[in-house]
């Protein structure tokens, strides 16, 4: 298990001094959102209705966004390559690697999605479910770009193959999250199933992605 | 060991010389004997009037969709466990097939939506996986097409299939778990089909001239690859002696 904090913290390290990756992914997020009352207009009701759902749209976008460099920077420099042969398993340094993703982009954006929420409108009322729902629907969408991230490391052009191949991926956390954090709008509440149902999907990510991200690295490793 | 002896490419040639006369023949033979059953001879619906008959071009082309995303993750397990050769060219032939038939499904069940629920599209959980599936065939194809070293390109894209194959069984049974606008399904039950056998026989040689359409397409598209193999295996050879 030392393996596993070497790497997350080696890939925190990286994060932290090389800069604009978690404050890159905060700004876009931020634009996001700023760009959809402008877009639909600035009708309060409208916005409190879709706040939820706007927000779970950008997070879902701006993870994707930072999800080429979980790989690509250690596939180009050939220290992937070196970590294969350490005692780590591929399935352990990727978990890892999506791991540290998830502490670098997808929390900090959990944690101010809420907050962005002011300038949706967002019912106060919705920001501690909003906020849960995030923090553990995100790891899925970390794993799950890493995932895409492996597919396409070795490709100049992976950019929007990445988003072809996960977004659709994506679509059960989305559903589920936003009807987690969306406390009985019409109908039964159904937002602590919908929040099961929605670590449920992170805990089947968490056991098949390693297994599919290493099929795909090792693929690009040969 | 047996099932060895079929992943040769030139055993393969010869049988598909072989069936696939038989197949397009049976096909065609099929389509002009449901076509009539489903456009003419069955009685039109109480309710729905003429319009039940988008059912016979659409559910067989939902269930094909399904049915060829299968075969694709069972190619792509297969050549990442044995290692065919075949089982690659098979998955990759029939991911623009299931596309194909997936774009069928959601065209013809928009047009059948029109008149029925008043709307082209609701985003209820059949449609959108139904949708997700073709957003899955897309990506499998884009992988194949992004990748230059083919056999690279099997890999990653069987990684592709089989994770994508987690939707198959969502889209099965999202009519039971949602409640959905969607009916649920009516011929695959456990007590029997309960459709009257007046519209379930034209819908039943429906399903098979697909089925048969399917299979005659993915042979030819089999052999393409392969020949286009070849054909680049020739060129490089040529390419090499001048």
């Amino acid at each position: 298990m030392s393996v596993l904090t070497v790497l997350v913290r080696r890939d925190l390290l990286l994060a932290w001094r090389q800069g604009g990756g978690t404050g890159t992914a905060l700004g876009f997020f931020l634009t996001v959102v700023v760009l959809l009352p402008l877009g639909i207009g600035p009708d309060q009701i409208l916005l409190q209705r879709i706040a939820p759902g706007a927000l779970w749209i950008a997070l879902l976008l701006s993870v994707l966004l930072s999800a080429d460099r979980i790989f690509q920077a250690d596939y180009e420099d050939g220290s992937l390559e070196q970590m294969t042969l350490g005692p780590a398993s591929l399935e352990i340094i990727i978990i890892a690697k999506a791991f540290a993703h998830w502490l670098s982009a997808g929390l900090p954006l959990a944690i101010a999605a809420p907050a962005l929420g002011f300038l949706l409108n967002l019912d106060p009322g919705l920001i501690l479910p909003l906020g849960g729902a995030m923090i553990i629907g995100s790891l899925a969408l970390s794993l799950l770009a890493s995932l895409g991230a492996a597919a396409t490391v070795g490709l100049r052009r992976g950019g929007m193959l990445v988003s072809l191949l996960i977004l659709p991926l994506y679509v059960p956390a989305l559903i589920f999250g936003v009807s987690a954090s969306t406390a009985s709008q019409a109908g039964p509440d159904i937002s602590a199933p919908s929040l099961l149902i929605l670590i449920a999907i992170v805990l089947v990510a968490l056991v098949t992605v390693p297994l599919a991200a290493a099929a795909a690295l090792r693929a690009y490793l040969r | 060991m047996r099932m060895q002896r079929f992943a040769n490419p030139a055993r393969f040639v010869r049988l598909q010389r072989i069936i696939l006369p038989w197949v397009s023949g049976a096909a065609v033979i099929l389509f002009v004997v449901g076509l009539y059953l489903a456009l003419f001879a069955a009685p039109p619906d109480y309710q729905q009037g003429e319009t039940v008959r988008i059912m016979f071009v659409h559910v067989p082309a939902a269930w094909l969709a399904l049915m060829i995303y299968t075969v694709m993750a069972l190619s792509s397990g297969i050549a990442i466990v044995f290692r065919h050769p075949l089982a690659d060219v098979a998955a990759k032939a029939a991911a623009p097939i299931g596309a194909a038939f997936t774009f069928l499904a959601l065209a013809t069940g928009s047009m059948w939506g029109k008149p029925m629920w008043g709307t082209w599209w609701v985003w209820d959980a059949r449609l959108t996986s139904m949708f997700v599936l073709f957003l899955l065939y897309l990506g499998y194809i884009a992988i194949w097409q992004a990748i230059d070293d083919p056999r690279r390109a099997a890999r990653i894209a069987a990684v592709v299939a089989l994770v994508g194959f987690i939707n198959v069984p969502i889209i099965k049974f999202s009519v039971e778990w949602w409640n959905s606008l969607h009916q649920p399904a009516s011929v695959f039950r456990a007590d029997g089909p309960a459709i009257h056998s007046s519209i379930l026989t034209p819908l039943l040689v429906m399903a098979v001239a697909y089925t048969l359409l399917y299979v005659a397409l993915h042979l030819i598209a089999i052999r393409s690859e392969l020949v286009k193999h070849r054909i680049r295996q020739i060129e490089l050879a040529r390419a090499g002696t001048t």
